[in-house]
């Protein structure tokens, strides 16, 4: 069992496979250039559709994957490609040869002030999920809460489905989270009057619809169908959202106090820098290329190369971790297929 | 005041901050399940009287949240109450209970 | 408001103006609607800045209201251009600058479309040299004159005789700056501070001591656009949309409004007049109206010129009060005297809309 594995990313998909491979007797490496390992998750306050605890998930993973060998604070500085196998130097001046490498990246949060329309980063009361989850976390953000908040609004698909922003890949999640993300804000400002603007309700997962129902029957959530087309400032600091609301065909506008906006999930460069290193194709939606999208999610076309997560496109946290376990299964049928 | 052949136009926005839902709200309590409306439609393309009045349950729920009250009990007065909304609707939606509560909160002005 | 957010805006849309040598050249209607406006941006340029504008009196029209009005090809439109970049050639200069922001638009859209298609640019060639023997080379740089005078802002400010500042209150003045469709809206990056929050007249106002308003409607449409005015059936149409913008505005009682197109100022002006005989309403204090200026004139009274000299006497909203606020001494009996001292007469006096 002295077979080197090598994790690159100490997110949940990265935890969960060093947790499975430690299980199989492996002693794998994670390799995560943060300071703490659980990545998105670990800034995310609970998770649809039970309300789990994302500090939960994060905490029973490091404790499962603490086994391994972790560095923190590091990236990699190169690879090298040997005759079958890699030589991978870290920032830290370690290098570890190895052949197989397990890719963790995950993904991106879309930088929502690049969709300038929307005013993120120029006007006070505009904020995104993650700046909502870190406000659910800590209660530290004036922007929330200190305002009337009788009227917030979600912004569905910012980033997402998008072209101009070049990204026309749906982010999977962000639909959920905008309906888990409007309850839980109706929960804390009963009075408040919350609008979600969408284009199309993507609620395929298990107990998604059921969450969706009780948003609208138990919380009165207002569904508007229609893209947003412009933010403003009026004088009193609230922002003015535009939009069509396409089932009436008419224009549409209100006033907020807090406007929410769902930032999708898009390639992170830290993939991109692996699959330069390494020679990993990459898909047309700019994620890590799959030997095939249907029966080798997991596997890099390249041998002793394999991915978990969202490296290969949006993923929820479940299936995130179903990836991890898979993958983790991989490795060690591909070690005993070396032998 | 000076008439030059033409003049401002009103909007036609929708504004949500002017629209008053408190008889909306008072429906919601009486039918909660009017909040279930997804707008499929179902009931509209179902709906016998719609094909000759122009008769939506569908049009006449986003009405009542817009703000377009009147419009809503208008096209309300066609409904026959025969009941094959309420066999489509995919929510499970008491669509003649939805309508007679309708009538009863939005048309007592009428009376 | 997070000012940082929008300097990072503005930091990434900055175009390269170079400082001296341009070509220039006029817009049709300018002449009309505010002919001090054009001679000020020459007369500040040569005169004040000692910087080597060129013009000829053989360019002509860049073909845009026909071309926006679906009255000729794109092809005739091109061909026009191309003459007028022929001239540019012969005289010498690199640099282009276009007075309208519709010429603009369509130079910036002529070149584009010449680099995506360069068979296009080929094509134009051979038409123009059939027409009239001419040939040409593209702009090195291709600037709207409000981009110079953005450029040449410091050193406006450095010989400024007013700022614009209210000498009543000690209070900077509360601006609308209003940005022609086509400056930036068709192409961000050919456009300072891009097509969001364009930085052009902003970059002016700071420098010169004023305050820009940020209302929710800044990027609504004056209410001109060719085909909206041209049409009288549409007028509705257009003094509606201009409404709306002044609607939004109100609240923040902008002490003017700064504009770069030559539609803008013309129809937020004009259109005032309307909305106060047909609606009752007028937007300005005690009964006036916003006076609205393009940044030429602005930048004139800063460099303390005479305001009947530079052409404010055409404006239908009275400038007086804001002159009052900026200190600016004028006589009120010379307001309708030409440059020659000759008797303009005067215009009669509207119902509703106050004017000196």
């Amino acid at each position: 069992m002295k077979e080197n594995i090598v994790i690159i990313g100490g997110g949940i998909a990265g935890m969960e496979a060093a947790s499975q491979l430690l299980d199989l007797g492996y002693k794998p490496i994670i390799i995560e250039k943060s300071d703490h390992l659980g990545g998105h998750v670990a800034e995310w306050n609970c998770l649809f559709p039970d309300m789990t605890p994302a500090g939960d998930v994060v905490k029973n993973l490091v404790t499962r994957s603490a086994g391994a060998n972790i560095f923190l604070n590091t990236e990699i500085s190169f690879v090298n490609k040997l005759k079958d196998s890699y030589n991978i130097m870290l920032s830290n001046g370690i290098s570890i040869i190895t052949k197989i490498i397990l890719v963790t990246t995950g993904f991106s949060l879309f930088d929502a002030s690049k969709k300038e329309e929307y005013g993120y980063g120029i006007y006070d009361q505009v904020i995104t999920n993650k700046d909502l989850e870190h406000w659910f976390n800590t209660g530290d953000d004036k922007r929330v809460g200190d305002c009337g908040m009788n009227a917030v609004g979600f912004v569905h698909c910012v980033g997402s489905r998008d072209e101009k922003a070049r990204n026309s890949q749906c982010s999977k999640v962000c639909c959920i989270t905008a309906v888990k993300q409007a309850i839980e804000i109706k929960q804390k400002f009963p009075e408040a009057m919350v609008y979600c603007f969408y284009m199309d309700l993507r609620m395929f997962g298990k107990k998604y619809e059921d969450f969706y129902i009780s948003a609208q029957r138990d919380y009165g959530i207002r569904f508007i169908r229609g893209r947003v087309s412009e933010v403003s400032e009026n004088i009193d600091g609230k922002v003015i959202v535009k939009a069509e609301d396409t089932l009436s065909g008419k224009p549409v506008k209100v006033t907020l106090d807090l406007l929410v906006l769902m930032a999708g999930m898009v390639c992170c460069k830290d993939s991109t820098k692996v699959a330069n290193m390494i020679s990993l194709p990459v898909d047309s939606d700019g994620f890590l290329k799959s030997r095939d999208n249907v029966t080798g999610i997991i596997e890099a076309p390249k041998e002793g190369i394999f991915y978990a997560g969202a490296c290969t496109g949006p993923k929820t946290v479940p299936e995130t971790l179903a990836e991890a376990r898979a993958a983790a299964l991989n490795v060690h049928l591909y070690i005993n297929r070396m032998k | 005041m000076m008439d030059f052949g033409f003049k401002i136009s009103p909007s036609s926005t929708i504004n949500l901050d002017k629209v008053d839902l408190e008889k909306f709200t008072r429906l919601h309590e009486i039918e909660p399940d009017v909040y279930k409306c997804m707008a499929c439609g179902s009931c509209s393309s179902t709906c016998p009287a719609g094909r000759f009045s122009g008769m939506s349950l569908r049009k006449v729920i986003l009405d009542l949240q817009r703000g377009k009250e009147k419009e809503a009990v208008a096209m309300m007065k066609n409904c026959m109450l025969c009941g094959k909304c309420t066999m489509v609707c995919p929510r499970g939606i008491n669509t003649r209970h939805l309508i007679l509560s309708i009538y009863r909160i939005y048309a007592e002005d009428e009376k | 408001m997070i000012y940082q957010g929008k300097q990072k805006i503005w930091a990434d849309y900055q175009k390269e103006i170079p400082d001296n040598r341009w070509f220039y050249v006029r817009s049709c209607i300018r002449q009309n609607f505010f002919p001090g406006a054009e001679r000020m941006f020459l007369e500040i340029c040569r005169n004040v800045l000692g910087k080597d504008f060129f013009e000829t009196e053989y360019h002509t029209t860049c073909g845009g209201i026909a071309y926006h009005c679906d009255t000729i090809p794109q092809e005739t439109v091109m061909t026009i251009i191309a003459r007028q970049f022929a001239l540019m050639t012969e005289a010498g200069y690199e640099n282009y600058v276009a007075s309208c922001i519709t010429s603009f638009g369509n130079y910036a859209e002529t070149l584009e479309t010449w680099r995506e298609f360069p068979e296009v640019e080929t094509r134009i060639r051979e038409l123009l040299w059939k027409a009239c023997r001419r040939e040409f080379k593209t702009p090195k740089y291709l600037a709207h004159a409000s981009d110079l005078i953005y450029k040449y802002r410091n050193e406006i400010a450095a010989r400024a005789k007013f700022r614009l500042i209210n000498r009543f209150t000690g209070e900077p003045l509360r601006v609308v700056e209003h940005i022609g469709c086509h400056y930036s809206k068709m192409f961000p990056s050919k456009g300072v501070g891009g097509a969001e929050y364009p930085y052009v007249l902003c970059g002016m106002i700071e420098a010169w001591g004023g305050n820009v308003i940020d209302y929710p409607e800044r990027r609504h449409c004056c209410g001109y656009g060719f085909r909206q005015y041209h049409v009288k059936a549409n007028r509705g149409y257009s003094v509606s949309n201009t409404y709306k913008k002044f609607e939004s505005m109100e609240p923040y009682h902008p002490d003017f409004i700064i504009t770069n197109c030559p539609g803008c100022p013309y129809f937020m002006d004009r259109w005032q007049y309307v909305i106060a005989e047909t609606e009752g309403k007028t937007y300005g204090e005690n009964g006036y109206g916003i006076p609205v200026l393009t940044y030429e004139e602005v930048a004139s009274l800063v460099l303390g010129y005479n305001p009947w000299d530079i052409g404010l006497q055409l404006h239908q909203v009275a400038v007086e009060p804001l002159l009052d606020k900026l200190g600016i001494e004028y006589d009120p009996d010379a307001k309708y005297k030409g440059l020659n001292k000759k008797d303009l007469l005067r215009p009669e006096l509207p119902g509703i809309l106050k004017c000196c």
